[in-house]
């Protein structure tokens, strides 16, 4: 199998490589998830909540078609051009032409993971136009040249003493200050700029109305109101899953959206933007790019309702102990490890299998997806498919040789003892990839067979 | 030209209907309560005064700002004296305002959030531009949930663009370290008014 990166178990190695701060990334995202605990008990009808948004976006899925050609018609009506891109490549073709209908060189954009599932950025400096991100995190790794780490979060992964680094090179901060409100306000004032300057903003969408054919997008920053309030040109990008039926929905989908992501009670702003103001023009393209197929995999299309909280990143253990950029995606955590097979399943084989599937990420999913359940399919269709690790597939098929046959297994169990018991290096080397970060318990002296055989009740 | 694949597609592979959820149980009418309202939107960092009058803004504005150069007042009564002329342009003459003083339509109480519309505040980036905002909203418009705002106040489209703000813009981007002020106002005033008898 060729691949163009490491896959995800040797990414985690090198994010592995220093203890102390995976043990600070682990804490504080866990601190993160114990928020939207605190915060999701403190409203009784939580669970309820989640159930109502769960069955809105099962009856959006089965009426995707109508409910897009209603969106389209209201949006139209409200003054916006809607177009549509059935995959990336053709979603950034759309947005360059945009772009260069305007002859602007450099733009802001607030924050968009379907722009980064698109790879929008590099697509349009090749056509030499400087996209400016204007979510303080998204600068931040822009300015590192890296990929966001979490899709809320998107530099959860980096110290302050090398953001005041960063800083300090582009922005021209004091060398050594790391203070996060000093840093902030510089950004602030960098940024400021970038709007007042700034002919076209290009914003993502939370959430689009059917019903009226508006936009809803959610900031804390006030970034994308900046820029789009600013701009000549305001230019949409969503994904078609983003429909929802009326906007009487959005009160379920406002009052669960930032309490799972950051333990919020809402986002500072919700804004919904239905028609262009004076003079404006509004640009909404929709994109599929592989979400028609998934609305078409029974086992997996419900992964279509994600609303793209973030919330089974911050408490997956997986995700908290091997960081974002070793899933390789755009959308990193649980969610992304459903959703990118879908899009290149050769390529991110490796995905599904990053999990305990503890369940820990269907569990706080506000929307419901029986994540850790389709983890476990992928891993099916994903072998089926020959697409697993040979390693893998040569443990599984000897497994299963063992657990099948209870005389080998009996046998196996007892040599598998006195091995460990006799030549502990033969399993506590780094050939063993259970030994990493790990230190191997000792073995029992006698296997629960024979355990049970000497104290079974009579 | 994909949009008739797109939607073919999505025809062929969408589930079987499903009946919409009711959302009425979730309704609490009538039971907004300004107090809780207060108490969320100090949490979320802004600052709350009940007032019985709109002449009672100017004191406390002259007592908990300083260095203001430009203020916009939307109503004449909330400052007399502020700045006019403001709205022509495309926004960008708003850069130096340092406060704005602008009405709410209601408040929630569950979350702090304030419903503000471009029918307002006439130039839609002023609520954000501004270094600092203050929003007049009146007690008896506080509302419980957002799902009453949904169905009670805002069932029809009636604005071009509309906003829910609940305190000022804010970040934790930098080690989750929360800093006030990222690209929007740097604080929140909120002007709870319930007219004097």
């Amino acid at each position: 199998m060729e691949h163009q990166h490491k896959e995800h178990a040797l990414l985690a190695e090198d994010f592995n490589a220093n203890e102390p701060r995976v043990n600070w990334h682990d804490e504080t995202l866990w601190w993160i998830r114990q928020k939207r605990d605190k915060i999701a008990w403190s409203i009784p009808e939580w669970e309820e909540l989640r159930e109502t948004a769960s069955r809105i976006k099962h009856n959006v899925l089965g009426n995707l078609h109508d409910y897009l050609l209603e969106f389209e018609r209201k949006a139209q009506e409200n003054g916006a051009i809607v177009h549509w891109a059935a995959n990336a490549d053709e979603h950034n073709k759309i947005v360059l032409q945009l772009l260069q209908e305007q002859g602007v060189k450099r733009m802001v954009k607030s924050k968009s993971m379907l722009t980064e599932e698109c790879h929008l950025n590099p697509y349009l400096a090749e056509h030499g136009i400087e996209v400016v991100d204007t979510d303080l995190g998204e600068r931040i790794v822009q300015l590192a040249k890296e990929p966001p780490s979490h899709i809320v979060l998107p530099c959860i992964h980096k110290k302050k003493e090398e953001i005041g680094e960063l800083f300090h090179e582009h922005l021209g901060t004091p060398a050594g200050n790391a203070d996060p409100k000093f840093l902030t306000a510089a950004a602030r004032q960098h940024l400021r700029k970038e709007f007042i300057q700034s002919r076209v903003a290009i914003t993502g969408v939370n959430f689009a109305v059917a019903e009226t054919g508006e936009m809803v997008v959610c900031t804390n920053e006030g970034n994308a109101d900046m820029g789009a309030h600013l701009a000549d040109v305001h230019i949409a990008c969503m994904g078609i899953e983003k429909i929802i039926p009326q906007r009487k929905h959005l009160g379920v989908f406002l009052r669960l959206l930032a309490r799972s992501a950051t333990g919020q009670p809402i986002t500072t702003y919700s804004s919904h933007f239905r028609s262009p103001k004076a003079g404006q023009q509004l640009h909404i393209v929709l994109v599929d790019n592989g979400r028609s197929r998934q609305l078409g995999r029974e086992d997996f299309r419900n992964s279509l309702k994600c609303i793209r909280c973030g919330a089974c990143m911050n408490t997956c253990p997986v995700y908290r102990r091997s960081g974002g950029h070793s899933y390789h995606n755009a959308i990193a955590g649980p969610i992304g490890a459903i959703l990118a097979p879908n899009l290149d399943m050769k390529e991110y084989a490796d995905l599904p299998f990053a999990s305990t599937l503890c369940g820990s990420c269907s569990n706080v999913c506000p929307v419901k997806i029986d994540i850790h359940q389709q983890l476990y399919k992928w891993r099916q269709v994903i072998t089926q498919e020959g697409h697993a690790k040979k390693t893998k597939a040569a443990g599984m098929h000897a497994m299963n040789i063992v657990l099948s046959k209870p005389g080998l297994y009996k046998t196996a169990g007892g040599v598998g003892r006195w091995v460990m018991r006799t030549f502990p290096a033969v399993v506590n080397n780094g050939m063993n990839p259970w030994f990493k970060q790990r230190e191997m318990p000792a073995p029992p002296k006698q296997s629960f067979a024979d355990w049970y055989k000497k104290n079974r009740p009579e | 030209m994909s949009r008739e694949s797109i939607l073919a597609a999505i025809k062929n592979n969408q589930p079987d209907h499903q009946a919409l959820p009711d959302l009425h149980t979730f309704r609490r009418p009538n039971t907004g309560d300004p107090a809780a309202f207060k108490k969320v939107v100090e949490t979320l960092g802004g600052q709350v005064f009940e007032i019985g009058s709109y002449t009672e803004i100017q004191p406390l504005i002259a007592e908990h700002y300083t260095d203001l150069n430009k203020v916009v007042a939307i109503q004449d009564s909330y400052l007399p004296g502020a700045a006019t002329q403001w709205e022509t342009g495309d926004g960008r003459q708003l850069e130096d305002v340092d406060l704005a003083i602008i009405p709410g339509q209601f408040g929630v109480a569950e979350n702090g959030a304030i419903w503000i519309t471009e029918n307002e505040v006439k130039v839609r980036v002023l609520p954000f531009i501004t270094q600092h905002l203050a929003v007049v909203v009146a007690a008896k418009d506080i509302l419980a949930t957002m799902h009453d705002a949904y169905e009670e106040r805002i069932v029809r489209p009636e604005s071009g663009f509309g906003v829910f703000i609940a305190g000022p813009s804010k970040t934790a981007d930098i080690e989750q370290s929360l800093v006030l002020g990222a690209h929007g106002a740097k604080s929140l005033t909120v002007f709870l008014y319930t007219p004097k008898p």
